[in-house]
């Protein structure tokens, strides 16, 4: 029986409250399906590329919403566009590099029907035959067929596209306080990509998202940041979650008028150690930020984090690629005002993160060890009531609130 | 032999001697291979070709080379792996002094606890050397792989 879109009912109904997630939801094929319709195409904005990657008229881009391919163009007005990367005809992709430039629009290889930069169809190769032979239908009209587009904004250099006319504004969408937090970091410089390389992650994408959003794990899987002081849950910081559950920041500051916790000690986590760098260069990061925070991380539904970790800045772009599969896409950001010393630190302390990273490899399996550890458990659950049981803020961040609140928003959106 | 004919012998040697070290998980010995000021870099070709400056990984000393390794050993945490190397032949690209340049190319294997075995990466070693004695010495040693792609995580050294 077909329940909420799903093929099948779930093997298990969803359990109340926000504290119990049934494993069905990281292994379903429909589950997977319907997200791609539901939130992805749903009414949800997602990153598609940087503004000054389609810098100048003509440009392009090739992205993805969730596992759609789509297009970002600047045409030549210099507005940014953004369409289905999939021909009107037979569904063949329009774009196949990455990004180039398109001045005169695009031709499908396939059977060279045209498109201009914003879209549309604009011609279809022998559409009246050949010597009057052959040939579309006369009723064929070039205008009513084309790529769905998606409605296009900006904000801090960053584009997003959304399939949906439901769809509040960016900004209605994502709120004033994470607006505020995605400014802070960008502080009206224009960023300047200084890396791209994708993680192929063995697992379901909310896998990755709910990672991103578990503060309570950070110190505990990365002994690099606790050791270092980088980031530990007895800093100063907080965590917000936004009203609809699904956008949340997560930051600290160093506090180097704390010494050590006895609460952490008491735990015996193997992350309190000894530890020490033979060139600890790369933690002595420069100050950038005047509100002294050294860790900010923070997400927007559905599936995108803006990262700062000292200085470190990357944006990092979800892409599910099926129940079990997710492409991760790290964007490492510097700014053009940066100075030698100012860039050569954020080289530096690129071997923080990434796929490679001593703060974030470990994230690239442990939810491959989920995937494969619930592989024969769709019906038990996982357990979130660190921190309560709502999806609120708190300036505690051993918690799971913006898990909770995740999943929140993503039943809300799957009718679940 | 000649002049040109020792050297190429000598990288090829430490080539050879570099990949059985990291293919053997002697880890420890891995800086040995390095100057003080060396840089070792991983990076691919696509970042290569649009001249982005960050890496996968970024070790500008030694002691962030003997960092690698340790943070490897006691922080890190990856399921157990190994690697097996298979390199092409050197191709010294310049000598100038007792420095020189080449660039040599390579696969690397990933053997999963589990006993999976893919082809993780592929790609060429641009090094540079220093002549120290009998054999040669990375000052630099940047790793581009063909692709930027990395399956789950990056740990052990390429």
């Amino acid at each position: 029986m077909a329940v909420n879109g799903l093929t099948q009912a779930p093997p298990s109904a969803w359990p109340e409250g926000l504290t119990r997630v049934p494993f069905w939801a990281f292994q379903r094929e429909d589950v997977y399906a319907q997200e791609q319709k539901r939130i992805f195409q749903g009414p949800s904005w997602s990153f598609l590329c940087l503004e000054t990657d389609v810098a100048n008229p003509g440009d392009w881009r090739s992205t993805f919403v969730g596992d759609a391919p789509v297009v970002v163009t600047r045409n030549a007005a210099g507005e940014i566009h953004a369409f289905e990367n999939r021909c009107a005809h037979r569904g063949a992709l329009i774009c196949l590099d990455d990004k180039g430039r398109a001045a005169k629009g695009f031709s499908c290889v396939y059977h060279a029907w045209t498109y201009n930069l914003e879209g549309d169809l604009t011609g279809v190769a022998f559409q009246k035959g050949i010597k009057g032979k052959g040939g579309m239908s006369p009723d064929f009209k070039v205008s009513e067929h084309g790529p769905r587009k998606l409605r296009v904004a900006t904000i801090c250099g960053l584009v997003y596209g959304t399939f949906s006319a439901d769809a509040p504004s960016l900004p209605d969408y994502l709120g004033e306080e994470i607006t505020t937090r995605i400014a802070r970091v960008f502080r009206d410089r224009k960023p300047v990509v200084l890396g791209r390389f994708t993680q192929a992650l063995p697992n379901n994408w909310k896998l990755y998202i709910e990672n991103v959003k578990d503060s309570y794990h950070a110190s505990i899987l990365h002994l690099f940041f606790t050791t270092f002081e980088l980031n530990r849950l007895s800093q100063k910081g907080a965590i917000i979650v936004d009203e609809s559950g699904g956008h949340h920041v997560s930051y600290s500051a160093i506090d180097r008028a704390a010494t050590g916790n006895a609460d952490y000690s008491a735990q015996k986590i193997r992350s309190d150690s000894d530890y020490k760098l033979a060139d600890p260069s790369l933690l002595h990061g420069f100050e950038e930020y005047p509100d002294g925070v050294t860790l900010q991380i923070l997400t927007v539904f559905p599936a995108m984090v803006v990262q700062q970790i000292q200085n470190a800045i990357a944006i990092r772009q979800v892409i599910p690629r099926g129940p079990g599969q997710t492409d991760l896409n790290w964007i490492y950001l510097g700014f053009e005002e940066d100075t030698p010393e100012e860039r050569m630190m954020r080289l530096k302390q690129a071997n923080l993160v990434g796929p490679a990273g001593y703060i974030s490899m470990e994230d690239g399996c442990v939810g491959g060890f989920v995937q494969r550890g619930s592989a024969g458990a769709p019906d038990e659950r996982a357990v979130l009531e660190m921190g309560g049981k709502t999806a609120e803020g708190s300036e505690s961040r051993v918690t799971e609130a913006s898990i909770r609140g995740f999943w929140k928003a993503w039943r809300a959106q799957m009718g679940i | 032999m000649s002049a040109s004919q020792d050297l190429w012998f000598a990288i090829a040697k430490a080539q050879a001697d570099h990949a059985r070290c990291l293919d053997d998980d002697r880890l420890e010995q891995w800086p040995d291979f390095f100057t003080d000021d060396c840089l070792y870099r991983v990076t691919s070709a696509d970042n290569m070709r649009e001249g982005y400056e960050a890496s996968l990984i970024f070790l500008n000393s030694k002691g962030m080379v003997r960092d690698r390794v340790s943070a490897l050993r006691t922080a890190n945490i990856y399921e157990r792996q190994a690697y097996r190397h298979i390199l092409g032949q050197p191709s010294i690209l310049s000598v100038e002094g007792e420095s020189a340049t080449s660039e040599t190319s390579f696969m690397v294997a990933r053997i999963m606890r589990d006993g999976k075995t893919d082809l993780f990466a592929t790609g060429r070693y641009l090094d540079t050397w220093r002549r120290e004695g009998d054999g040669v010495t990375l000052t630099a040693r940047i790793v581009v792989c063909d692709s930027s792609r990395i399956d789950t995580l990056l740990a052990l050294p390429l």
